[in-house]
């Protein structure tokens, strides 16, 4: 070990702070963080991602609550990013998720980080993924992805997990709402909480149903299980614990392999798309190519137009260089 | 590309059962476009230590209205030292004696706010420091 270690060496041999820190640089967009995760790139891949997704106040920060307790009596170590949403007008936020998680994090085998969205929409935001990167690294057995309360359409998680697990509570729609496309179809497990609410039972029905008609949970060949629980009494934990590790077994003896891979190549292409972004609106001069065009006149669809071809041509004379030389 | 934003852990240690003026902070400060973790009552020194640790927070803001700072302050800021984290900006605020605010003061504390403070004074006061600070650091990889 070097007199000073790096965040690097410090994560790889357990210090808490340093992967903290390299959280803090995935979310600032800092090159330091590629450097740390491409220099234990070997160590991605050993834990177990499970995306906590629903409605706001469905329950899900005292559900991940529950979870984090049942993997810790099994003396298996627990992760949690919990995303809350950034203000679209400040760029603050008041992350409260922790405040469900009152405890937990005292316990040397559990590590919380709350993340703000900062302007991702699709539940979850850009550095979560990096953040379970690091935090598989370190080395935590279950990883646990909390989103911002979401509506119909916010499936981002799906990128982020092995696992998807629903949470809806009952009182807000009918079984109608349970066929329409969107959160519901992504669902690994689907959970009803507040099982003890008025409702909650026709929810279930409703749920059942959908599933029967293969409107959710359409995945692979997976039949998407529906559970009752009250999380908050800490009831049907045990239920929803043990029709997620059915759906982890389902994984591992088929499609895991084929599943992460799509997911990695999926964060490839986000990475590559943001990098182009900075690359050519940025440095190689597109934003002030597009406002001359603009400001000619030029309709905005001929403008882009004229920035892609001019990309294109750009490549193929490049690769026809290139061929000739050899 | 996203930038790196101030964050801020909000704690409230001890027995003392009333957060409005933490909540009131916290707001004020997400207003100004930091992003800030509010852990709820009843916090333990170690509680509080370990989760600004894990969410790597810049500045810790603890509230207390029950009178037992100096037992409790002193504590927290060796929590967070045994964690590595004591370089974060520590601040305080609620029902503090002038002559306990010189104390804490010259023992860690960057500042303590006492009643009367505006909020906005506040968060630019913490805005300013956390720009010399943001250029200091240099970790390595």
């Amino acid at each position: 070990m070097s007199e000073h270690p790096g965040v690097l060496e410090r994560l790889l041999s357990g210090d808490v702070t340093a992967l903290a820190r390299a959280i803090t640089w995935a979310e600032a967009g800092d090159a330091r963080f590629q450097r740390v995760l491409s220099g234990a790139n070997e160590r991605v891949g050993k834990g177990w991602r499970v995306g906590v997704t629903g409605p706001p106040g469905a329950g899900k920060s005292t559900l991940v609550n529950e979870m984090i307790g049942a993997h810790r009596a099994a003396d298996r170590t627990v992760g949690v990013i919990a995303v809350d949403p950034s203000s679209p007008f400040t760029g603050g936020a008041l992350l409260g998720d922790r405040i469900r998680m009152d405890g937990r994090s005292s316990d040397g085998g559990v590590f919380i980080r709350s993340m703000a969205s900062r302007g991702s929409r699709g539940g979850i935001a850009r550095a979560t993924v990096d953040a379970v990167d690091a935090m598989d690294v370190f080395g935590f057995q279950e990883l646990l992805v909390e989103t911002v309360g979401v509506g119909q359409a916010e499936y981002d998680v799906v990128g982020a997990a092995d696992t998807v697990l629903v949470v809806l509570c009952p009182g807000a729609g009918d079984g109608v709402q349970a066929l329409k496309a969107g959160i519901l179809e992504v669902a690994d497990v689907l959970c009803v909480n507040k099982a003890d609410l008025p409702g909650a039972e026709r929810l279930v029905s409703d749920l059942e149903e959908a599933v029967e008609l293969r409107a959710v949970g359409l995945r692979d060949g997976w039949i998407t299980p529906v559970i009752s629980c009250s999380a908050g009494k800490a009831e049907g934990i045990a239920e929803v614990m043990s029709a997620l590790a059915s759906h982890r077994e389902w994984l591992e003896e088929g499609r895991l392999r084929e599943h992460r891979s799509v997911r990695r190549l999926a964060q490839v292409r986000r990475a590559v798309a943001e990098a182009l972004d900075v690359e050519l609106w940025e440095a190689a001069g597109w934003r002030d190519r597009a406002s001359h065009l603009l400001e000619n006149g030029k309709a905005h669809y001929d403008v882009v137009a004229d920035l892609i071809n001019g990309l294109r041509d750009a490549v193929r004379e490049k690769t026809e260089g290139s061929t000739k030389e050899r | 590309m996203s930038e790196r934003r101030i964050r801020v852990l909000i704690g409230k240690p001890g027995l003392d059962g009333h957060d409005r003026g933490a909540k009131t902070v916290a707001s004020v400060l997400r207003d100004h476009g930091m992003e800030v973790i509010y852990t709820g009552l009843h916090q333990t020194p170690a509680m509080i230590a370990e989760a600004a640790a894990q969410e790597d927070v810049d500045v810790v803001g603890l509230s207390i209205l029950s009178g037992a700072h100096m037992q409790l302050f002193p504590k927290i800021r060796d929590e967070l030292t045994s964690r590595g984290k004591g370089d974060v900006l520590l601040v305080g605020g609620g029902i503090i004696p002038h002559d306990d605010i010189d104390a804490l003061e010259a023992d860690g504390f960057a500042k303590l706010f006492g009643p009367g403070t505006k909020t906005t004074d506040i968060a630019n006061w913490i805005e300013e420091e956390m720009k010399t600070r943001f250029e200091k650091e240099g970790d390595e990889v």
